[in-house]
């Protein structure tokens, strides 16, 4: 098993990853106000979500069903009867100071999500996924922006109650890349269900983690430390592996790992303690007295289930089965969705899907890595992409001209059509055309020609070469090969 | 004619015989305000100007002939723990001092489409923690009857208004006797309806899952009108009740013969006054003259129904007053330069003593270590109290109890020792556990001239027994009297 | 099981309330009295028993995910702040 770290051989590494998603719903989770997009401060807000006195929840119905379709397709166990109870503890962005969330009876629980990580599967438990509200944002004055500094904070209550589903990882996780492929396999399948944007740049999609170490040879856990302002999977790898090493020194030199939260600085690229505080939180978790229970009937699960759109992991299968795909490949194509329906929408004009997943996988996204982009926010559409492949099976063009017309089309969205006209790089079959030329490489080059026909087989290679520099590549390869070893025998 | 002691249904009938006027319905109430509320304090704020604009509007439609509902252009006092929009709302206390609501509560949406005429915000003791409304900012209630003597709490203020004709009806609360500890205190009719009939939504939450609101009034038949008015469900409140709600007032049937009256030995003991029991007892054997069955009955668990109380109802507040820190709205210790020092001065400089108790309690009783053995302890217990009730009801179809064990005591009998007056709620607690609808009625005065009420309690929605029993108990008992002062 | 004043101090802490060393004195009693009496439900046998969190039987109530309606204006949302600042409600420094 790989493992980047130098711990590898004398540590094993324990990782639980928790994450929180911000649903797209159109409205927040125990009010009638809209979701914000980064207007003006405290323009969606009521007397719900601003904790007014007197104020109470109401449970948003589409925010159950999202949750729902999510545990289910982290293959969790529906709980059918679920409840919301209060964590209890005070910050400014906490509109009432306590969040309505869930305890000891969450929507889902012992589900899984299977990382493919190459050469192993990593199965990674799920231990619950669970409905909660998301606080306001806390605006820090002062030049860094951050707590530590300012001298005073703003509160914007437009975020607080949106909807928000936390998912917990059994500590499964055994390495910062397997954490970092959770996480893109996570947002792949979430991308999926069309509940979330789950972004992470804009806060959509947040992760904290968990790590602890011991040695290869002894059982139990270790003592864990919790890694916060994880803002990327980079990160989130990087912090994983500095904290492992941090760790790693700490029990060499004999000395104990504290259990502690510790915040990742991105500049640096490495943890620090959190300023400890007196006492860890004790949030008096009660069930909440506002809200009544949901009881999730069968009905209510296999309708959301029966709706949920093929998942990447059957889409996988199916691209291998149907269409004799790798599984990295099948892999690849199904894990963004977007990417599945590119290919899929392609499918539809062109069935060679091997071709499809060769030029979708390679020069198609090498050229839109490059302009860090989607290749389904690129120039190139299905339509295009089909047309130029039908041209190459046509023979019409060869696949290294084919590159040039593709990077023409990438760049301008031209139709290949058009690209290869104007460039003239029509290749070159007809056999009378090519004769000529031939003729008068053979000519000019007796050298070669005497050497071939000494036996050096490979002479003819120079002499094609030639042919294909005086077309400017455009002779198709096969046919010059054919004229050529005629007229040289 | 004293229009302020009349009753709604009274004031009703002489407007529509146009024998007066709204605005003369008005100016008798805030007459008797501006005389006797300095000795009385059951306000807090007055809204005399939008009242008599309100009459004024009031008087005009009906002299265009219109129609116009029970509580059209009655004078009702409102409790300063309802939310009214744009209407300062303080729970009697300093850290909601200068708090305006941005939303009217449920309740005030429905009086308001019915066109009451809201008098003033009614004192009451701090966020609704008290039983004699001596913990309010804003001063101590005196009772009507004698301004010696507390009026009862928490709803100090609904009560003695009603009883000393500031107000036609009020509108107050109950978590735990609330209602009708003080309706009993001050001779007034005071209904708590069965959990989730009322919405809570602008009810400033004291304890979530026992607060309700609920009517005072000088009758049954006032009473059964002011349910009509406020019971129903409210989309904003998801424990309110969606359900069909009947025409109270068809209740109003003086007719109890094969009634089965239970009697809880547990509310007739040592704890309760000997005239009290008196009263009460009086009352009963009005009730078999009638030709109901009075038998009394035991309901064991009633014992633990008092401790019970006193960690799910502090548990909950501590809670829902979490949210009184300073940042959105209320009091705020301006100086503090930290945010820590912010919470805490804030808190502690807003809070009175008694809420500062129960939050403690609460904490203490939800904090880790401590939770199972007493929070989720006292709701299995609840349960027990529960299941009881429902046995109870099973044979009979209400219970009949006091409503306080004591008549008024004096301010500041009780005040050292607050164990002492969490025991004033010991007829009444066990209601709100179970979630039922009870009221209390006058049920005679003692020998030193104080009132006695008397509690009907009835299964969950059960309200037609209730109403029905009250109703005949009251034409039966027919107390007239009213304070001096 | 007496209730000390240390266990008041943290209560308090958590509960974000402050008390002097007078008021400590005079609350712990009374706290200790109260917890005390209501400890006597240790005494019932609650064997098998569920928890009542909600003495009525409902459940299932949603709102559907539409605008309601109840949105305020900004101007409403900061009309009752005690420092308003930048549109938004001023804090001191988090500590």
């Amino acid at each position: 098993m790989n493992s980047s770290t130098e711990t590898g051989s004398k540590y094993r590494s324990i990782i639980g990853i928790e994450t929180h998603l911000e649903l797209e719903t159109a409205t927040k989770m125990f009010c009638g106000c809209r979701l914000s997009f980064g207007e003006e401060k405290n323009i969606n807000t009521c007397p719900v979500c601003l904790g007014h006195p007197g104020s109470l929840p109401v449970l948003n119905r589409r925010a159950v069903e999202f949750a729902i379709k999510i545990a289910l397709a982290l293959n969790c166990r529906i709980n059918k009867r679920t409840i919301f109870h209060r964590k209890n503890y005070f910050y400014p962005d906490m509109a009432k100071n306590y969040q309505i969330s869930q305890y000891d009876l969450p929507l889902g629980v012992a589900g899984y999500l299977e990382v493919n990580m190459g050469d192993y599967v990593r199965k990674v438990g799920i231990t619950r996924v669970h409905m909660e509200e998301d606080a306001g944002k806390l605006i820090h004055s002062g030049s860094t922006g951050r707590i530590s500094g300012s001298g005073a904070s703003i509160v914007d209550f437009n975020r607080a109650g949106t909807p928000l589903i936390e998912i917990v990882t059994e500590p499964d996780i055994r390495t910062p890349e397997e954490a970092r492929e959770y996480m893109t396999s996570l947002k792949n399948l979430l991308l999926y269900l069309d509940v979330s944007n789950c972004s992470m740049e804009e806060g959509s999609l947040r992760c904290d983690a968990n790590v602890s170490i011991r040695p290869r040879d002894e059982k139990g856990l270790g003592t864990k430390t919790e890694i916060k302002n994880l803002n990327s999977f980079k990160f989130l790898q990087k912090g994983l592996q500095y904290e492992i090493k941090r760790q790693a020194k700490l029990l060499d030199s004999g000395k104990k790992v504290v259990q502690e939260t510790r915040h990742y600085d991105n500049d640096s690229g490495t943890t620090r303690a959190l300023r400890s505080k007196e006492e860890a939180h004790d949030y008096r978790y009660f069930p909440e007295p506002d809200l009544v229970p949901v009881i999730i009937d069968d009905d209510m699960v296999e309708s959301i289930r029966a709706a949920i759109v093929e998942l990447p992991e059957n889409k996988t299968r199916r691209y291998m089965e149907e269409y004799g795909l790798s599984s990295y490949d099948a892999g690849f194509l199904a894990g963004d969705r977007k990417v599945a329906q590119y290919f899929e929408s392609c499918l539809e004009c062109f069935d060679d899907a091997k071709a499809l997943a060769n030029w979708i996988m390679g020069d198609f996204s090498a050229l839109a890595n490059r302009e860090k982009i989607h290749i389904c926010d690129s120039r190139v559409a299905p339509g295009g992409l089909c047309s130029m492949l039908k041209i190459i099976d046509s023979g019409r063009i060869s696949i290294k001209i084919a590159k040039t017309v593709f990077e023409e089309m990438f760049k301008n969205g031209s139709d290949p059509e058009d690209v290869i006209r104007e460039k003239s790089l029509e290749q070159i079959s007809d056999s009378g055309e090519l004769e000529g030329i031939i003729g008068s490489v053979i000519k000019d080059n007796p050298g070669p020609v005497k050497q071939f026909r000494e036996g050096k087989e490979k002479a003819i290679g120079f002499l094609i070469g030639q042919v294909m520099a005086r077309t400017k590549g455009k002779a198709n390869p096969k046919v010059v090969n054919d004229i050529m070893s005629k007229k040289l025998r | 004619m004293d229009l302020n002691y009349l009753t709604a249904h009274e004031i009703k009938k002489k407007l529509e015989e146009r024998q007066v006027s709204c605005r003369d319905v008005v100016q008798s109430v805030f007459s008797r305000i501006d005389d006797i509320d300095s000795s009385i304090n059951a306000y807090i704020r007055l809204e005399k100007k939008s009242a008599l604009q309100s009459a004024d509007s009031i008087d005009k439609k009906i002299s265009e002939g219109q129609v116009l509902g029970d509580m059209a252009g009655i004078p009702i006092g409102i409790k300063d723990n309802i939310c009214t929009l744009g209407i300062t709302t303080t729970c009697a206390s300093k850290i909601l001092d200068d708090y305006v609501p941005i939303y009217d509560a449920g309740v005030i949406g429905r009086l308001k489409k019915q066109e009451y005429i809201l008098t003033g915000k009614l004192n009451m003791d701090e966020f609704a923690m008290g039983s004699s409304n001596e913990n309010s900012f804003y001063g101590p209630v005196s009772n009507p009857w004698d301004t010696e003597r507390v009026p009862g709490g928490s709803s100090g203020g609904p009560a003695a208004s009603v009883a000393a004709g500031e107000a036609i009806c009020s509108l107050g609360s109950d978590t735990g006797g609330s209602i009708r500890q003080p309706a009993s205190l001050c001779g007034v009719v005071g209904f708590k309806p069965t959990y989730g009939l009322v919405s809570r939504y602008g009810l400033v939450a004291f304890a979530s899952s026992l607060d309700q609101i609920g009517p005072f009034t000088r009758d049954m038949e006032d009473c059964a009108a002011m349910l009509n008015v406020i019971c129903g469900h409210d989309r904003h409140d998801s424990t309110s009740l969606d359900r069909e709600i009947p025409d109270y007032k068809s209740f109003l049937k003086d007719d109890i013969k094969g009634l089965r009256i239970g009697v809880p030995s547990e509310l007739m003991a040592e704890g309760i006054d000997a005239e009290v029991k008196a009263a009460v007892t009086s009352a009963l054997r009005k009730a078999e003259d009638m030709g109901a069955e009075v038998e009394e009955v035991s309901i064991p668990d009633l014992e633990y129904a008092l401790n019970v109380y006193y960690i799910i109802a502090p548990s909950e507040a501590s809670s829902n007053l979490s949210r009184f820190d300073g940042v959105r709205y209320g009091f705020r210790d301006s100086d503090a330069d930290t945010l820590r020092k912010m919470y805490k001065n804030t808190r502690a400089g807003g809070f009175g003593d008694e809420v500062k108790r129960r939050i403690m309690i609460g904490t203490y009783c939800l904090s880790a270590g401590y939770y199972d053995a007493y929070y989720e302890k006292a709701l299995k217990v609840r349960t027990l109290i529960k299941n009881d009730f429902d046995k109870a009801f099973s044979t009979y179809d209400v219970l009949i109890s006091p409503a306080s064990p004591t008549t008024a005591f004096r301010k500041g009998e009780k005040t050292g020792d607050p164990l002492a007056m969490y025991m004033s709620d010991i007829c009444t607690i066990p209601v709100n556990l179970a979630g039922l609808p009870a009221v209390s009625i006058p049920a005679g005065l003692s020998d030193g001239g104080l009132p006695i009420g008397l509690q009907v309690m009835g299964d969950v929605l059960r309200e037609d027994n209730v109403i029905r029993t009250a109703y005949a108990l009251e034409k039966a008992i027919a107390f007239k009297e009213k304070p001096g002062i | 099981m007496k209730i000390t004043s240390d266990d008041v101090k943290h209560v308090a802490r958590l509960a974000e309330l402050k008390f002097t060393a007078g008021e400590i004195d005079k609350i712990t009693p009374q706290l200790d009295r109260i917890l005390e009496h209501v400890a006597r439900i240790s005494a019932v046998d609650t064997e098998g028993v569920e928890g009542t969190s909600h003495v009525m039987d409902v459940k299932n109530v949603f709102r559907e995910d539409i605008p309601a309606g109840d949105t305020v204006t900004q101007r409403q949302a900061l009309r009752n702040a005690p420092l308003e600042q930048d549109d938004g409600f001023r804090v001191p420094r988090i500590d």
